[in-house]
């Protein structure tokens, strides 16, 4: 390989000639991309989060116009007034592209391609040029999905599950061009997907620098690791019901029709298989996150770093056995019923061990509450909370009680927004200075912070009541309902907090401009953290590091004993480290 | 950044530490593992709707040709075995020879897509849809006088022409991938026993859509 290598070199010693489009849009670097991402899914989740503005205006104020939505057109709002069809491709909308383009990628597509290399002190991915194809088809599939309501009968509205028949057949959804896109863009979505799985898995196994041992990697980089592994096992099986589902859509094959022999039920399997996998990648890499920003906030070794490890691993592999208890309504057989039942009860088990290890983390640590630790802090205490309801909806039942009722959005939210979003909002204000070299503003940081965390439980607890109390998901006109009707004050209540809640996030949008442009510089570990990004300057340059460091220890040696500082850089020599010994580089 | 610090740095290639698997190598293993999934979701829903069928299958060799299709499962299988041939050949550094068997796999691959185009319009003349039986034609005669069973053939439709379609389209990459390799790589003399990565990646993925039909070739036309 030293031809290949040569070659390399050479390229590199020119990139300073690279055009602007080459550096910023048209990138192989592994941090550009990550940055691209961020951009197009923070788009999105302000989009997905428009969608649900209109979500809630109609639940609280059923049949009266929408501030605002007069400008919508007569087919989705005449006069102001949400038509049912509109109502139905928000909520389908919503949720697609708040799991697709907005958590997972900017779990997956922002850190992964940020943190890895940069963490795990590698140069580059292992294959810059498919990374930079999974940015560009991640990119094809939501432009795909946006203009997908723009089309004759608009998006798709058959929910973000797309259940057959309602998704397969025109007749019964009434929207043609809207369902045929959605599955287009989701099978893009599953190229993009796969490609970046395939890189992130390559990189961690060959790219590592010397002396970064499987068990020196910083959890977010074993969080990310493991999640690729589960995208890239999962998404396929999305992506071959998605093609079938567009066949269904487009050449009248019989797959989910049950006139000619096919089975609805065969959707939902496949649909959960890859769905109850895709539940871990939208939280594992989070739990890496939140694992980085608790031991830096509490300047403490992370307690249980193996069992933190391990509870990782074991979380993913229950997570390909459990996909059934998404559908104990859906006709199952009992007996079948009852072991997936177990094997849900049974994730409990890691993730109360990784809850516990980061409260033993911050036990008694040096606590330094700057806003990523708030953020983190907020992540365990709403995961707790969304994993115990999760229990509920694991007992069978239980579970036919609450089934798709505002237990379930309740739930979801807690996991998805107070557990994943807090983790990517501290993540974005701890890596913001490696990213582009500027502080973000640290006293609006925390007003977002208390201002978010106080709405979001105002929002989204009351839903727990609400659904307890029978409202169904997805419904258009809760009034309608003789039992509902002594539950309609609530949904103003979430309704308003719901709108205080996406106000308060002009507070980070703003925050993130200004800082960009206008942010206190950034010293090179400005946090005071081991990890390996943090001994290149801010930003990272193009390739990270001239020669790339050597590991001596593992990322949590926080206030260690006679050391001079509260941290030890992961690539600081003391006098007591060896070398570590350099394995040869793979060849044939 | 300084132009004398992006000169100084080293490249991203070769790995550092790892396995003793060079990348691009180890990357195609991982991408053959999805794959595994993407064809094992395809033949999963086969397997469930075939034997969860209300009724019976239609017997083998009446709507597919066995012998048409046997004659293009050997076909494959030697372009498989001539793939092999330009691995062996270039590793002890006869180019001409790498050159020749390379050459023979695409054609192998070609044709091989090209039998399957024809079998396709064939098929499809012949009333034979991804929708099932189309009305009027020879085939929807045999349903008629009970020789094709009326219940599961759109089922066989639908399932036949996206496995089979989704297998031709991985002959297809494989093809162009293959004949990239030809042009760019081989023909100009850039491959030695030192390095051929090329040709083992492609390879790889060759093999596993070989062994792929293997597996179609036995459900779909033969039980």
């Amino acid at each position: 390989m030293t031809t290949v290598a040569a070659t390399a070199h050479a390229a590199h010693a020119q990139h300073d000639d690279r055009s602007f489009i080459q550096k910023y849009i048209f990138s192989t670097d592994h941090k550009i991309i990550g940055i691209q991402f961020l951009f197009l899914t923070l788009f999105f989740l302000a989009i997905g989060g428009l969608l649900a503005m209109q979500i809630r205006w109609q639940l609280a104020y059923p049949g009266t116009p929408m501030p605002g939505g007069r400008f919508l057109p007569e087919t989705m709002a005449p006069g102001g007034v949400l038509l049912p069809e509109y109502y139905l491709q928000l909520v389908t909308m919503h949720g697609t592209f708040m799991i697709f383009f907005a958590i997972m990628l900017l779990l997956v597509g922002v850190y992964a391609n940020f943190l890895i290399p940069l963490k795990i002190g590698a140069h580059d991915m292992a294959f810059p040029r498919i990374n930079m194809a999974s940015f560009w088809s991640a990119f094809v599939s939501g432009i795909i999905m946006l203009a997908s309501m723009f089309v004759p009968e608009g998006a798709a509205r058959a929910g973000w599950t797309m259940y057959v028949p309602l998704s397969a057949r025109h007749d019964y959804s009434g929207a043609e061009f809207g369902q045929e896109m959605w599955s287009l863009s989701i099978i893009f979505f599953g190229l993009s997907s796969i490609l970046g799985s395939l890189n992130y898995i390559t990189t961690v196994i060959n790219n590592r620098c010397a002396g970064m041992t499987w068990f020196r990697l910083p959890l977010s980089v074993w969080a990310l690791f493991i999640t690729a592994i589960l995208g890239l096992l999962a998404v396929p099986v999305l992506a071959g019901a998605a093609i079938m589902l567009l066949f269904e859509q487009i050449l009248g094959t019989h797959f989910f029709d049950p006139s000619a022999g096919g089975q609805p039920i065969l959707w939902q399997h496949l649909f959960w298989f890859f769905g109850h996998p895709e539940v871990y990648i939208l939280i594992l890499p989070a739990m890496g996150i939140v694992s980085e920003l608790i031991a830096n906030g509490s300047r403490k070794p992370i307690f249980g770093y193996h069992s933190m490890v391990f509870a990782i691993c074991g979380i993913a592999f229950l997570g390909w056995i459990v996909w059934g208890h998404h559908m104990f309504v859906s006709g199952m057989n009992p007996t079948l019923g009852s072991s997936f039942m177990v094997s849900t009860l049974l994730i409990a088990v890691p993730s109360a061990i990784k809850v516990f290890n980061w409260m033993g983390t911050m036990w008694r640590g040096n606590l330094r509450f700057h806003v990523p630790m708030l953020h983190a802090v907020a992540f365990v205490a709403m995961f707790t909370i969304g994993g115990l309801s999760g229990i509920f909806m694991a007992a069978t039942p239980v579970d036919m009680f609450i089934h798709d009722t505002y237990f379930i959005v309740a739930h979801i939210h807690y996991v998805l927004f107070g557990g994943s979003l807090f983790a990517i909002f501290g993540g974005i204000v701890f890596w913001f200075p490696k990213m582009f070299g500027r502080m973000m503003n640290e006293g609006w940081g925390k007003v977002h912070f208390w201002l978010t965390f106080i709405f979001y439980n105002a929002t989204f607890f009351p839903m727990h009541i609400i659904g307890m109390a029978g409202h169904m998901r997805r419904l258009y006109d809760p009034t309608i309902y003789d039992f509902l009707k002594p539950m309609q004050p609530m949904n103003v209540f979430i309704s308003i907090s719901a709108f205080l809640l996406y106000g308060t996030q002009i507070i980070f949008f703003l925050n993130f401009w200004w800082s960009l442009f206008k942010g206190k510089k950034a010293p090179q570990n400005p946090w005071s953290d081991n990890g390996l990004e943090w001994t290149t300057p801010s930003p990272a340059p193009h390739g990270n590091w001239e020669t790339l460091p050597t590991v001596y220890r593992g990322p949590y040696e926080f206030s260690v004993p006679g050391a001079s500082e509260d941290f030890i850089p992961q690539n600081k020599k003391l006098p007591t480290d060896r070398d570590p010994v350099m394995a040869p580089a793979a060849s044939h | 950044m300084s132009q004398a610090m992006a000169g100084a740095m080293q490249p991203p290639f070769p790995a550092e530490r790892g396995i003793e698997v060079y990348n691009k190598k180890l990357g195609m293993w991982i991408f053959l593992a999805s794959e595994v999934m993407f064809f094992a979701a395809l033949i999963g829903s086969y397997v469930i709707l075939r034997f969860g069928a209300a009724g019976v299958w239609a017997k083998p060799g009446i709507v597919l040709s066995i012998q048409i299709t046997a004659f293009n499962t050997f076909l494959l299988i030697c372009s498989s075995v001539s793939m092999v041939k330009a691995y062996a050949a270039i590793q002890d550094g006869f180019q001409d020879k790498m050159k020749f068997w390379l050459l023979m796999t695409i054609l192998g691959g070609a044709t091989f897509v090209g039998i399957q185009v024809f079998e396709y319009i064939h098929l499809v003349e012949h009333g034979f849809t991804p929708a099932g039986v189309r009305e009027g034609s020879h085939l929807a005669e045999l349903v008629a006088n009970g020789t094709l069973p009326a219940a599961t053939m759109g089922l066989y439709g639908s399932t036949f022409f996206t496995m089979t379609g989704f297998h031709g389209f991985h002959v297809t990459c494989g093809v162009i991938s293959m004949l990239y390799l030809y042009l760019f790589k081989a023909l100009p003399g850039k491959y030695s026993p030192q390095d051929f990565s090329g040709i083992e990646v492609v390879g790889l993925y060759w093999h596993f859509v070989d062994l792929v039909w293997i597996i179609l070739f036995t459900i779909v036309y033969l039980v």
